[in-house]
């Protein structure tokens, strides 16, 4: 008995090793029929001549923007290959990398990571056409990054609990004793950190620092970012929280409609620091300075056809003059963010500063 | 062998080196600054009190868990070794979600540690079973005919002989606790690693995070040294040179009954809740729709990266198993620790390691599945190691100097009587890396081939937007996959031990 059990340990460990040498062999192949597989049709890919490519860095989700980049390749014909990831771990990939990126052009969720990128000489400057695009409000002064989108912070709120009058349009407003263990919030998310830094910018360093030891004292929620914040005010276990508006957006095509969600928005009171839009943007990296390829990329993302996919797919608002707003929210004009210098955002330094000071992070 | 060994601690010490690199590229007040706050010491001290609870809690489910597939004549015994092994599957995070989406605004320490005791017991479980098969029963039967009652006579003589067994699951469960992400920010639970990550989200700040991955690297040290004190002791009085006589099962009505109570239990909450969860909100959302095709093709992915991963770590970790098996010298010693500290590095500073030094050495491999699966075996050498050594340590130095004595050459030795004999516990560790690449994300976010998926990308990329419906086929393969290896792992104790 005895030999045949070890008879079979040993079978089962060539088993094994005859599955490691075809599972790396899959591993390899599995990626690229992977790769066939999103390029719907694009099939010359090995071939050399004329077959034109671009590889992206992109910090958003593929769900959002995946379709968006399948028209860039149907109408362009390159073939687009796209790495996706969090934005700011993307960012921190891409100064590791360095110049040796194999990345021509990075996505990116938020304005931080394309401030840090260009602060490391990463990113090379655009042609006005580019950035002359959008509304020079809230795009990059430097023309290093060029603004996509644009995201109104929000207040969200359960409507079983609430109705829209009891839920202030200022957030300074939470620190009030009323609103004690109420309030979720997420310290260490960018745009919650660009937000602290619009109200430092607009409000002063003290007014900011009291209003988050204001929340501090007030218990409210450290959550680690939108999408749990979101999922604890529809679920009833926090009142109040500070988000994004898209992600109520899509939260409430997954549900089915806006009538579906517990959760409900309120805007910021216009012109104040409430009324903060955070952008989203896109860079491109040094090494691809005269990549046309890159550059027809980013001259698609502000496009007619990319903003009014953003409007319509992801309900984020266009940062083109004149373009057309998402359904559902008030339009940018109506939100009237402040009056803010967005290049001033970029700056995360002295916010994390602050959060450090009061125990944030 | 010794070089052979300092090649896998070297390649285990690439994260470490970086760590270095980097705080050496930093303004040392700024290093100072970060680290010697209150903050860090609160972060430390709730890492250290979470990870020591966990290996604690896995102790006392895992070895009652062990005890009872081994000791207890039990109905469909396969089903109970797989239900044991099973929860390896399941990534922490998918768990903690779970039981979010089950009670909404849970939080905190307690249920925390509950998730990560349900995610990290099978470490013990699985290598305490294997080591209850070779325990010798006659020194039992000695302390229970000296008027022992059976716990006493369990914790005189059969405690022993499982105790390195269990110290070194115990530590396996320490070292995944304090390098997790997913749950702990899921539960809102700020450990070491949460800040690592934190550092990196507020303005990409790499000196904090190259500092805060160091005070997690100090603790890992802790938690090793702690482990060998534990073996150590263990080990005297346990020097074997022969096999024991096996234990017989109970066939008791409250034994049995007790046993498959307990372990129905604790399946229900670590297994069918988190399957019941998934699947309800599967079927709530409206983004249910399933990409075949994209399925399919992240779960080769999968398979593939975890499976190569997983050769590649038990050919780093073997020569230094064999080396710690068998030979007690500081160099040694020294090997092993550095193998096990990569595994207290959060997989975002892994990742970012082998960014540099896949680019800076060999930028050819630079996000080639080959990489990748060097990340995995750097990340989970230590699970390759820990059963390997137990199970060479089984092997009777005797039988190799009979077969040394009988003429054959020392890599004859080795391949026909230790290779042979400890087969089944090297497949083991080379089955828990496996098991456990396939929930890696940080690292293989980084280093994946370009436009390849695995489905734990998958699952990161419907859970970022809440689109909770289209992310629960991918859970439910990542499970279904995993399960092959927890399978295989519940039968390779199984056939291996038992004689």
């Amino acid at each position: 008995m005895r030999n045949l059990r070890a008879r079979d340990a040993i079978v089962t460990a060539f088993a094994a090793s005859a599955l490691l040498l075809t599972g790396c062999s899959s591993g390899g192949s599995g990626s690229t029929s992977t790769d066939t597989a999103t390029d719907t049709d694009t099939s010359a890919q090995a071939q050399p001549d004329g077959d034109r490519s671009l590889v992206v860095y992109a910090g958003r989700s593929e769900d959002l923007v995946g379709p968006l980049i399948e028209q860039f390749e149907e109408s362009s014909g390159i073939t687009v290959k796209v790495r996706y990831a969090n934005s700011i771990e993307m960012a921190a990939q891409l100064l590791e990398e360095g110049e040796r990126t194999p990345a021509q052009v990075f996505l990116s969720q938020e304005a931080g990571a394309l401030g840090a990128l260009r602060d490391a000489s990463l990113l090379v400057p655009l042609p006005e056409e580019i950035t002359g695009a959008v509304d020079p409000k809230y795009t990059s002064a430097d023309d290093t990054w060029v603004a996509l989108t644009g995201r109104a912070r929000v207040v969200i709120y359960d409507s079983e609990e609430l109705s829209a009058d009891d839920v202030p349009r200022d957030v300074h407003e939470l620190t009030d004793p009323a609103w004690k263990g109420r309030v979720g919030f997420a310290p260490t998310n960018a745009s919650f950190q660009s937000f602290v830094t619009a109200m430092r910018v607009l409000e002063g360093e003290e007014a900011a620092e009291e209003w988050l030891n204001g929340l501090i004292e007030n218990d409210a929620e450290v959550f680690p970012g939108n999408s749990p914040i979101l999922e604890a005010v529809n679920t009833g276990a926090v009142d109040v929280g500070l988000v994004n508006h898209y992600y109520w957006v899509v939260a409430a095509a997954e549900a089915g409609g806006p009538d579906s969600m517990r959760a409900q928005m309120q805007f910021g009171e216009p012109g104040s620091t409430s009324a903060l839009v955070n952008v989203t943007g896109a860079g491109i990296l040094t090494g691809s300075e005269d990549s046309e390829e890159a550059l027809e990329f980013v001259q698609f993302l502000v496009s007619e056809q990319a903003q009014t996919f953003f409007v319509e797919q992801t309900g984020e608002y266009s940062l083109v003059p004149g373009a057309p707003s998402p359904a559902n929210v008030p339009t940018l004009e109506e939100l009237q963010g402040p009056e803010i210098d967005y290049s001033e955002l970029a700056d995360l330094e002295g916010t994390i500063e602050l959060l450090t000071k009061v125990g944030l992070i | 062998m010794l070089f052979l060994g300092a090649v896998g601690a070297g390649a285990a010490a690439l994260p470490l080196a970086y760590l270095v690199v980097r705080l050496f590229q930093a303004d040392p007040a700024d290093v100072v600054g970060t680290l010697f706050r209150e903050r860090t010491l609160r972060l430390a001290l709730t890492t250290l009190g979470l990870s020591i609870t966990v290996a604690v809690a896995s102790l006392l489910i895992g070895i009652p868990t062990a005890w009872a597939l081994t000791r207890v004549r039990l109905p469909a015994l396969g089903l109970w070794r797989v239900l044991a092994a099973l929860p390896l599957a399941i990534p922490s995070y998918v768990t903690a979600f779970a039981w979010i989406s089950t009670w909404s605004g849970l939080r905190g320490f307690w249920p925390l540690v509950v998730v990560m005791t349900i995610a990290c017991t099978p470490y013990v479980t699985l290598p305490v079973a294997a080591a209850l098969h070779l325990a010798d029963q006659r020194t039992v039967d000695v302390a229970r005919t000296l008027g022992r009652g059976p716990l006493a006579a369990f914790r005189a003589a059969t405690l022993p002989q499982i105790a390195p067994a269990a110290a070194a699951g115990a530590l396996l469960a320490a070292l995944y606790t304090i390098s997790d992400f997913g749950a702990p920010s899921l539960l809102r639970v700020q450990t070491l690693t949460w800040a690592v990550h934190a550092a990196y989200e507020g303005g990409l700040n790499r000196t904090l995070a190259a500092a805060t991955a160091t005070v997690l690297v100090v603790l890992a040290l802790l938690l090793v040294l702690l482990e060998r004190l534990v073996r150590a002791r263990a080990h005297r009085g346990s020097v074997r040179q022969e096999r024991g006589v096996p234990a017989s099962r109970s066939s008791a009505a409250a034994s049995r009954i007790a046993a498959m109570v307990g372990m129905t239990a604790i399946a229900a909450i670590g297994l069918a809740l988190p399957a019941f969860a998934l699947i309800r909100r599967g079927l709530e959302g409206r983004s249910a729709d399933i990409d075949w095709s994209r399925l399919v093709g992240s779960t080769a992915t999968t398979l593939g990266l975890s499976v190569g991963g997983a050769l590649l770590a038990v050919a780093l970790g073997l020569p230094i198993a064999v080396l710690a098996a068998r030979y007690r010298s500081r160099a040694v010693s020294a090997l092993e620790s550095v193998a096990y500290l990569a595994h207290g590095v959060p997989g975002i500073v892994v990742g970012l390691s082998l960014v540099f030094f896949t680019l800076s050495v060999i930028p050819v491999l630079y996000q080639s599945a080959l990489a990748l699966c060097f990340a995995y075996a750097v990340i989970f050498l230590p699970k390759a190691i820990g059963s390997a050594r137990s199970a060479i340590e089984q092997v009777p130095p005797s039988l190799e100097d009979v077969a040394r004595g009988l003429g054959r050459g020392p890599a004859h030795t080795w391949a026909s009587v230790t290779a042979r004999l400890s087969a089944p516990g090297i497949a083991v560790g080379g089955l828990l890396v496996a098991v456990t690449a396939m929930k890696e994300l940080p690292a293989t976010l980084m280093l994946l081939p370009i436009g390849a998926n695995t489905l734990a990308t998958e699952l990161w990329r419907h859970t970022s937007v809440t689109a909770y419906a289209a992310a629960a086929p991918y859970a439910i393969a990542l499970v279904l996959v995993a399960s092959i290896p927890a399978y295989l792992l519940s039968r390779t104790e199984h056939d291996g031990t038992r004689d």
